[in-house]
């Protein structure tokens, strides 16, 4: 900032061609910072494959070596040997999907019902939902997990999924956006005789297929990276999503850093590859998960 | 004729609404009125409940390791808050300068918030190794002896700012970035032929109009903050000597280690409390700043 302020504070007395090697010397200085900064948030990323690559012995080396001497590929058999790291990775898959396609589902038609069907206590039903929104989570927890215990559906799928699928969030974004698509579209269609579930299916979720992406990316990610949930309702090590097994191997190998990383990198390659694929939706997504808390 | 309208209008309804209101009531609903009944009692889960009134709520706030936590939790958020924003709206500003490569640098700066909580703890906490890892070893280059960062009291808690505001600082960036995408250009090409330098631009047309974006990071970040739980329990579970036990940490204590369920809703409420009511003192703050603009 003060460079910025120096230089723009001194260009009414310069000539232009000092003036445009200042804005330059601006460019050069904006681009330093900014490659510093995707360096830092970089790195840790490159020495996490590094270190997933060396021999145990390798990773305590000084200087560190950011390209390992030889590359050893036995880490990630070793750690698929002692983890069950697929059954992690099928599971943390199985979990996010379907808690996603539930929420879509779920939360599209109630929004449809808050947004579209007039029924009295409509609004009052709504805010209950809104007001839900204030509590934290960690106030729900302690009762869904006894719940759970009493349904006996700790270390089950249904103990995962189901109750994290009913959140007031996806309902309240939907019903926005369901808000602001014009009527007169459905008018159209309802003197033709089109029923309630015909309307929702093929005028409103098409029309509302931004939003639903949205809300889709922000659910599979809030499911796959959750981490105090399947910590609370799974013991067995089958049933354990990615996060809640990684913890495990830090237990087993206290300093055995390559395997671990190993196993670090097994499970952060699949959200990269398909944020690489989806950015856009992904950074909407992120960005109201925010807003959730 | 009309009773069979009013059936067909009550099934319609019931289709679209109901699955999604039983499973809330459900999961969502009786949890909430239950954890405030379970928050006035002693329960191990192992003999039935018993009523003890504000028992809870009397020890838990003459329990030092309760205040302990609560001071932790505000040290994380006193060093993790300003540093994030700081941090996030210096590189918006500079990714808002209409710079190439704008969308490259978005994503990698983005990376680090796609990334599970556990997987990033993980990595720092490999980084943050005393005698193998990489930041001592940069440290090292400039003549500094590193601390043993989680494994001292007093630095284990910094490491722990530092990983959230690197894994955050993305996320709070983006959404600067489109605050500040929604300033027309109008102000400054204004501000220009008047003859304003960059910085008075800066902190007369830019800070003031963000008002509302950071309000609402800050509404955000807190309420987050005030749940930090993943990454202290993975990179060093309360620990050293207590130097990083927070609330939420407190609360899966006593309901998952010591099976108080009572004990752990009690706190889970004052939780509730102290982030309602922060909200709403900021609420407070944010609608004397807009009066005062006008």
């Amino acid at each position: 900032m003060e460079t910025k302020q120096h230089i723009q504070s001194a260009t009414p007395v310069i000539k232009i061609s000092e003036l445009d090697s200042y804005k330059v010397a601006k460019k050069i200085l904006f681009y330093l910072v900014l490659v510093l900064g995707a360096v830092i948030m970089i790195i840790p990323f490159v020495w996490m494959i590094s270190t997933s690559l060396k021999t145990t012995g390798a990773t305590m080396v000084l200087p560190p070596k950011l390209i390992p001497d030889e590359l050893n590929f036995d880490n990630y058999k070793n750690v698929t040997e002692a983890f069950p790291v697929y059954r992690f990775l099928w599971n943390s898959f199985f979990v996010a999907i379907i808690s996603t396609l539930g929420q879509i589902l779920l939360c599209s038609m109630a929004a449809y019902a808050f947004s579209r069907l007039e029924f009295k206590g409509r609004d009052l039903i709504f805010l209950v939902y809104l007001a839900t929104l204030m509590v934290p989570s960690q106030v729900t927890m302690t009762p869904q997990f006894i719940l759970m215990k009493y349904l006996g559906w700790l270390d089950t799928y249904q103990g995962l999924i189901l109750p994290g699928m009913f959140n007031a969030f996806g309902t309240f974004l939907l019903r926005q956006f369901f808000l602001g698509i014009p009527k007169e579209l459905e008018e159209a269609a309802f003197m033709d005789g089109a029923s309630h579930f015909r309307v929702f299916a093929q005028i409103i979720v098409p029309l509302a297929k931004p939003a639903l992406a949205t809300l889709a990316v922000f659910s599979f990610m809030q499911s796959w990276n959750n981490y105090l949930w399947p910590l609370i309702v799974v013991s067995n090590p089958k049933m354990m999503t990615l996060p809640l097994g990684l913890s495990l191997l830090q237990g087993r190998w206290e300093t055995n850093w390559n395997l671990m990383m190993a196993g670090v990198v097994i499970s952060v390659i699949p959200v990269l590859a398909v944020y690489l694929f989806a950015q856009r939706y992904f950074i909407q997504g992120i960005t109201l998960s925010g807003m959730k808390e | 004729m009309v009773g069979d309208h009013g059936l067909k209008k009550f099934l319609v309804i019931s289709a679209f609404l109901l699955p999604n209101l039983l499973g809330f009531l459900f999961f969502i609903g009786i949890p909430i009125v239950a954890s405030l009944g379970i928050s006035f009692t002693q329960w191990d889960l192992l003999s039935p409940p018993k009523w003890i009134g504000i028992e809870n709520y009397k020890t838990t706030l003459t329990n030092k390791e309760f205040w302990a936590a609560l001071g932790h939790t505000f040290y994380f958020i006193a060093g993790y808050l300003p540093l994030v924003m700081v941090g996030a709206l210096a590189i918006a500003l500079i990714l808002n300068q209409k710079l190439k490569g704008i969308t490259f640098f978005r994503a990698a700066y983005f990376v680090p918030v796609v990334t599970s909580w556990v997987a990033v703890s993980l990595i720092w906490k490999w980084l943050f190794n005393p005698e193998y890892g990489l930041v001592n070893y940069f440290l090292s280059q400039f003549g500094i002896n590193g601390p043993a960062w989680l494994q001292d009291p007093n630095w284990a808690m910094p490491a722990i700012i530092l990983t959230s505001v690197w894994k955050d600082l993305g996320f709070v960036m983006v959404i600067y970035l489109a605050g500040l995408q929604g300033i027309s250009p109008s102000y400054y090409e204004a501000a220009e032929m008047d003859g304003a330098s960059a910085w008075q631009k800066f902190w007369h047309i830019t800070l003031p109009l963000l008002n509302p974006t950071t309000f609402f990071v800050t509404v955000i970040s807190l309420i987050n903050s005030f749940q930090v739980f993943d990454q202290v329990m993975i990179m060093t579970e309360g620990g050293p000597a207590d130097s990083t036990s927070v609330i939420v940490e407190r609360i899966y204590n006593h309901a998952f280690r010591y099976f108080e369920m009572g004990n752990a809703s009690a706190i889970s409420w004052l939780l509730f409390f102290i982030i309602f009511f922060i909200t709403l003192l900021q609420l407070r703050i944010q609608k004397r700043m807009v009066g005062d603009g006008n």
